[in-house]
């Protein structure tokens, strides 16, 4: 299955220095691998194992997730608005495919 | 004597103790395994860390987890990682955040998926390497993993 959009939530203008708070989800099943079908065929594992967040070039989080993480997965994460730049935030699932979503950010003062 | 209904409830009580301290007992070396396997065996100590969570989740398929660590986040002095871990889900693991001091403050909240009733740890690695831990006991009402998504 294809990854699914993604959603984020943060503020497009910050002060230097500020901490902003970040949240983010993305549309995805996280399918255990324990579970089974109407006809008792066992579903396979199909989850995403990595979430990462650069701002301006730089990481600045990361997030390993395994099958605990909700179907869905949402983080609440904060960072310091040091320069105006873009933040790229990559979910990758376990055969490698990457879903990017991305955001400018203003940075004054 | 007991009526009918006593008998009962006395008997889930037992049927649901006896069930939950067999698995405990392996449950334990889960979560103390999935620690020393991030710690190297080194001390962890309690404090600093506060693990936000619900005391009882009507719904273990989505659970929102907090965890805050007191560090000033600086490039001297802030916490490198928070492990959340598992007493009895199939994976001990639950997820890691990576944190530095580009995070301004250290706090992380996410939805985690509990199997059972348990404990859940929420373990902070420093850039001084030194480990800090929070539990927290949750009744989980409907458990994850087995039948929903």
């Amino acid at each position: 299955m294809a990854l699914a959009p993604a959603r984020i939530a943060m503020p497009a203008e910050a002060r230097k220095g500020d901490i902003i708070e970040i949240k983010a989800l993305i549309r995805h099943p996280m399918e255990t691998g324990y579970r089974a079908d109407a006809r008792g065929q066992s579903i396979p594992r199909d989850i995403i194992e990595s979430f990462v967040v650069t701002y301006a070039g730089v990481e600045v989080f990361r997030m390993e997730l395994n099958p605990g993480i909700s179907a869905n997965p949402y983080v609440v994460f904060s960072t310091v608005a040091t320069e105006t730049g873009e933040l790229v935030f990559t979910w990758t699932d376990q055969k490698g495919a990457a879903t990017v979503e991305r955001k400018q950010i203003t940075v004054t003062g | 004597m007991p009526t009918r209904r006593e008998m009962m409830i006395g008997g889930a009580a037992i049927a649901a103790a006896s069930l939950l301290d067999a698995p405990g007992v392996l449950a334990d070396n889960q979560i103390e395994a999935a620690i020393r396997q991030r710690t190297g065996g080194a001390a962890v100590h309690s404090g600093r860390v506060t693990l936000g969570i619900p005391q009882i989740a009507e719904n273990g398929l989505a659970v929102f987890t907090t965890v805050e660590v007191e560090s000033p986040m600086t490039a001297g002095e802030h916490v490198k990682a928070i492990h959340l871990l598992s007493e009895k889900n199939p994976i001990p693991h639950i997820t890691t955040f990576w944190l530095g001091p580009r995070a301004g403050r250290a706090r992380v909240s996410t939805n985690i998926r509990l199997a059972a009733s348990q404990k859940v740890v929420a373990l902070a690695e420093m850039n001084d390497g030194s480990f800090w831990a929070d539990e927290k006991s949750i009744v989980v009402t409907i458990a994850a993993c087995i039948d929903g998504g």
